[in-house]
């Protein structure tokens, strides 16, 4: 454990726990059948009952409860074939029923865990307490009008996930490992987007400091960080500030806070004083919600392969590192870039062409995989072609670069261009007298004991043959001819 | 138990009723009366009985997940007391 | 007298062209028009127009043959039922202006069966009363009058007082009611008319408006059995926008109306003669007892020990569910709003000024009971008692098929009684609430009359989904009974 802060009276730690709103994937909303897309006119996708009209009533949409529970199963937790929704109460303008309909004391996921990956390659296990799906609020506007605030119902009703971590954090860059991960388990599952700026992915971070070996101490929740850039910054703003607060000999307050990422601090929100009383209890328009075993069976089968799995079945089928697997799984777009790129060809090749080439040229153009110019299936024949012997390796980087400019098959480059590998050794005996004739000098010098000219001569062939003479051959002949 | 005017005046505000100071004493009173009347329910034996939940009849019906509703902005803004365009609005709020 | 008339004497008399479906719903807006500006029945006429109009629509479906089960028969409709382009306040300020852009699935399934509507009948606000004087609009009076005290001006029971006031007095030929402790069943008894809960999910509660969702139950407000039979089969029925509505086939009702009670068990719960219970009620139920044991039924006591505490139960629960349920009455969407200069301030002024005294009282009573320090002490154990109540019906269901007990402790008393201590108005339910508690379906049949001319009810309760064996033991006492007394107020308008 290596992330401390010192203090005045010594050496602290951090204990982070999360709380992470994750929005379902789905077509219609939880208990209603409005859209969930984003970006509608506003309170164009509320029906009657996201709006909480006198006798309207809630009935539950199966994807959403097909979806947690992949959630759940993505992140090694116990399915509960049982479970309830609740009524949070409160008031609020975003929260048109006056309360919320969420899972309390018997949520649909139980305890889990997700493996993160730290900068030095170490790894650690951090516990999943719960998932529960609930209602997300509506949306309100304050600067519409200089007494008013608007108020839009189109996210109001929309399927959350809240998925709750256990106090296993102890560093700002744990945080930040675990916030990645479970985005990028959410997106392999296809269960919620991750879209931390659109806001389909929200923190809550639950902050302590403690001396070492202490029990823990009072937390503060700050609410709703929306990046993981910020996550990370609060969680080190809110330690430093709690830490000054017990050094001084003061108490730390549990309560609500907020993180302004402008001033790099957190503030006040509410205290304990005017905490919330929720008045949970069981909502009585729904019945308990029961799934069948099997059920979450069928749905465990058809799980994708997972981020984890994914990275370890690359490293044992195309023998390359844990690194380069680590890479190409990250996102899901290039792992499968990369395993049709590498089917039935050399892996390392492969991640070499993917991670290296293909990588710089997307940044140096500005794009994405969704948008590259070369093809998996044509970046395949490319190495297909330096396998076949076809082209040698410093041409291919030349069909590359066509390829990235032109979006050309390799082959039909490799035509036009006439990059086709000499291989014929008349051509290339006849090349290296040429220049053995054209650098007598040179020869005499190399003969008498100055090795290293040896690649000046590779160099001098290659260019002779306009790159496209097979290197190993030039090596070959080259070594016969100097030594003779 | 009985109930005082602290935390009459906290549910009040819980329930977001406002009630003047006269009113709370009175509500207090009814209140606390009812709550006598409740305390009978101390001499039911209720171990290992689990709370009812609804009526329990059955187990809840998913639904398919498909739009059949929304889309009715007119419907959803033809009540509201106040509105500006096409949302609702409330005084403003300082978050 | 086509205001006197049952639904199925209407039906007949309609089918056989003895008079249109205008005649007689004109004949019921003239006798609204006559007596509602005394009794207070409805809040809500429906246009002239309007009605007749529907009427016009049920005269073609006679001529065309194609007449539906309740084809121009004219009904009142409890104002808690949103109704698409008729206002719809529930008996509140809150509501006063709100005309929902939706109809209710069982008012919308009275339309499609051919019912005409009249108007929207008169409640306690929210549901929540057992005297009809808890509403906006006014409390509701009895058309009933006590001899001798014929000044007097009686309640005529609650939440659905308007509804029976209305069809004991020749305002509707039925009404719908909705029952959540007793608000169906009880202000029948009042007004010598017959009230039918339903099992809890027999009728979809989507589109009405709610007061307790975990005991809110439609149902039908008739002058006969036979009627309550024919009106259900039209009310009842699975609703997939409602989670708790009961997804199961709707029997024909009417066809246990008359059957036989032979060899049927009835139970009597000794638990209801409550020490104290009015002598006059332990007469009634004796007579009622007999009237079974007449028909061939087998007499046998039961015990539902939990009984005493069943409104304290009801007491904690509804409020609690109530307390939530309203909460959507802000000020923002809909409904009426106080404008003030911060939110908490337009939430506070809007359900302080739009909301009655009993209803706010619930609301705080039920906001008490869920918040933090005092859940498990009464919400949390009204719970568990609710389970041990309903586990007490079941276990007596499983030595008898139905119940017999009184439906009110006493009869009808006068507006002003009973009204000071919340407790000694709450008692009126003590009977009625067991059954809304553990769900079951239970009748209330006029049976007699006190010694002060005032109409008494018998209650009699089934099984889960067993709605057909209360109506087949209902129809036998309303036989025996021969209850054909008319309230001193009563519309005797027509032909
Ligand atoms: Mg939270
Ligand atoms: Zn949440």
């Amino acid at each position: 454990m290596s992330y401390t802060i010192e203090g005045k009276t010594g050496i602290w730690e951090i204990v982070v726990g999360l709380e992470v709103h994750a929005q379902i994937v789905s077509n219609s909303k939880l208990f209603s059948g409005a859209s969930t897309r984003f970006g509608g006119e506003p309170n164009s996708q509320v029906s009657l009952v996201d709006a909480a009209f006198p006798g309207m009533l809630p009935v539950i949409n199966k994807e959403c409860v097909a979806q947690a529970v992949r959630t759940g199963l993505g992140l090694n937790a116990r399915i509960n074939l049982q479970s309830r929704f609740d009524r949070k109460n409160y008031f609020y303008a975003d929260l048109p029923q006056g309360y919320q309909i969420s899972q309390f004391e018997y949520p649909i996921v139980g305890e889990g865990t997700v493996e993160i990956e730290l900068q030095n390659g170490e790894t650690r296990q951090i516990g999943i307490t719960r998932l529960h799906m609930e209602q997300d609020a509506g949306k309100l506007l304050h600067d519409q009008d200089p007494s008013r605030s608007f108020v839009d119902l189109n996210r109001s009703g929309i399927a959350l996930m809240e998925i709750v971590s256990e106090p296993d954090i102890r560093a700002p860059e744990e945080a930040g490992a675990y916030l990645r991960k479970l985005r990028q388990i959410l997106r392999y599952l296809g269960t919620c987007d991750g879209n931390m700026e659109e806001g389909s992915m929200r923190a809550d971070v639950n902050v302590s400091v403690r001396k070492a070996g202490e029990p823990f101490r009072t937390r503060c929740e700050i609410k709703n960080v929306n990046s993981i850039r910020f996550v990370m910054q609060a969680i080190e703003a809110e330690a430093v500030r709690q830490i000054e607060i017990w050094e001084n000999g003061g108490e730390v307050d549990q309560e609500t806070r907020l993180f302004d990422a402008a001033r790099g601090e957190t503030r006040t929100m509410r205290s304990k004083e005017d905490a919330h009383d929720y008045r949970y209890f069981p909502d009585p328009d729904l019945l308990p919600l029961v799934i069948e075993q099997s059920w979450v069976d069928e749905l465990k089968k058809a799980l994708p392969e997972l981020p984890d799995a994914k990275r370890a079945r690359f490293q044992q089928e195309y023998g390359i590192t844990s690194y380069d697997a680590g890479v190409l799984v990250a996102e899901q777009i290039t792992a499968d870039f990369f395993e049709t790129v590498a089917k039935g060809r050399d892996g390392k090749l492969a991640v070499t062409w993917v991670t290296g080439d293909l990588f710089a040229a997307l940044n140096r153009t500005s794009r994405t995989l969704e948008d590259s110019p070369v093809s998996a299936a044509s970046l395949g024949k490319m190495l297909d072609l330096i396998t076949d012997g076809t082209i040698n390796g410093k041409i291919a980087k030349d069909v590359f670069e066509t390829m990235v400019e032109t979006g050309d098959e390799p082959e039909d480059i490799v035509e036009k261009k006439g990059l086709k590998q000499v291989t014929d050794t008349g051509v290339i005996d006849t090349a290296i007298d040429d220049i053995m004739t054209k650098h007598a000098d040179k020869v005499a010098e190399y003969r008498s004991g100055k090795d290293k000219l040896f690649g000046f001569f590779v160099g001098q062939v290659m260019k002779e043959t306009k790159g496209k003479a097979n290197p190993a051959l030039v090596n070959e002949a080259l070594k016969a001819k100097l030594d003779q | 138990m009985s109930l005082d005017i602290a935390t009459t005046r906290r549910i009040a505000k819980l329930a977001r009723i406002g009630l003047a100071d006269d009113e709370l004493e009175t509500v207090r009173q009814k209140l606390d009366g009812i709550l006598d009347w409740f305390n009978q329910l101390s001499e039911v034996n209720v171990e290992g009985i689990a709370p009812m939940v609804g009526t329990e009849t059955e187990a809840m019906r998913q639904r398919e997940d498909v739009v059949t509703d929304g889309n009715c902005q007119e419907a959803v803004l033809s009540c509201a007391p106040d509105k500006s365009g096409p949302f609702y609005t409330v005084p403003k709020v300082i978050e | 007298m086509l205001t006197g008339l049952t639904l199925t004497e209407a039906r007949a008399g309609l089918a056989a062209r003895k008079f249109s479906a205008r005649e007689l719903a004109a004949a019921h807006l003239s006798a609204i028009n006559s007596l509602n500006p005394k009794l207070n029945a409805y809040i809500t006429v429906i246009p002239e127009k309007d009605v007749l109009a529907a009427a016009d629509s049920s005269d073609a479906h006679y001529a065309a043959g194609t007449a539906r089960p309740m084809e121009g028969l004219p009904i009142g409709i409890k104002d808690l039922f949103c109704t698409r382009g008729v206002k719809t306040t529930a008996a509140s300020k809150m509501l006063a202006d709100f005309i929902p852009p939706y109809e209710s699935t069982v008012t919308a399934q009275l339309l499609a069966s051919g019912s005409v509507f009249l108007g929207k009948t008169n409640l306690d606000e929210f549901a929540m009363g057992s005297a009809n004087i808890n509403s906006a609009a006014g409390p509701v009076v009895s058309p009933w009058q006590r001899k001798g005290d014929e000044k007097a001006a009686l309640v005529p029971g609650g939440s659905s007082g308007g509804s029976a006031a209305a069809v004991a007095a020749g305002l509707a030929l039925a009404a719908t009611g909705t029952d959540t402790g007793g608000s169906i069943r009880q202000p029948a008894a009042y007004c010598g008319i017959v009230g039918l809960k339903p099992t809890y999910g027999r009728c979809s509660r989507w589109g009405t408006i709610a007061f307790a969702s975990s005991l809110d139950q439609a149902g039908p407000m008739t002058r006969t059995v036979a009627d309550a039979a024919l009106m259900l089969e039209a009310m009842a029925g699975f609703d997939e926008k409602d989670s708790t509505s009961a997804n199961k086939p709707v029997p024909a009702f009417s066809k246990a109306v008359g059957k036989s009670v032979k060899g049927l068990r009835v139970g009597i719960p000794a638990e209801y003669r409550a020490p104290g219970l009015a002598p006059e009620i332990s007469a009634i139920w004796e007579q009622g007892i007999a009237w079974l044991r007449e028909a061939g039924c087998e007499i046998v006591d039961v015990s539902l020990p939990h009984t005493r505490y069943g409104l304290a139960t009801y007491y904690i629960i509804a409020p609690a569910e109530c307390s939530s349920n309203l909460a959507r009455y802000d000020g923002v969407r809909f409904g009426s709003r106080a404008e003030a200069p911060s939110l908490d301030e337009l939430y506070e002024r809007t359900r302080a000024e739009g909301f009655g005294e009993e209803v706010r009282n619930r609301i705080l009573m039920g906001t008490y009971v869920l918040s933090a320090g005092y859940y498990d002490a009464y919400y949390l154990k009204a719970q568990k008692v609710r389970n041990l109540i309903r586990r007490d019906f079941t276990e007596a269901f499983e030595k008898v098929d139905v119940l017999l007990a009184p439906t009110a402790p006493s009869a009808a008393f006068a507006q002003g009684e009973n009204s000071s201590d919340p407790v000694q108005m709450y008692l009126n339910d003590i009977f009625t609430v067991p059954a809304s508690m553990a769900g079951v379906p239970a009748l209330s049949v006029p049976a007699g009359l006190d010694s002060q001319g005032l109409p008494l009810g018998l209650q009699i309760i089934g099984r889960h989904f067993d709605e057909e064996t209360v109506l087949s033991a209902g129809s036998v006492i309303e036989a025996a009974a021969g209850f054909t007394h008319k309230p001193a107020l009563f519309a005797e308008a027509g032909l």
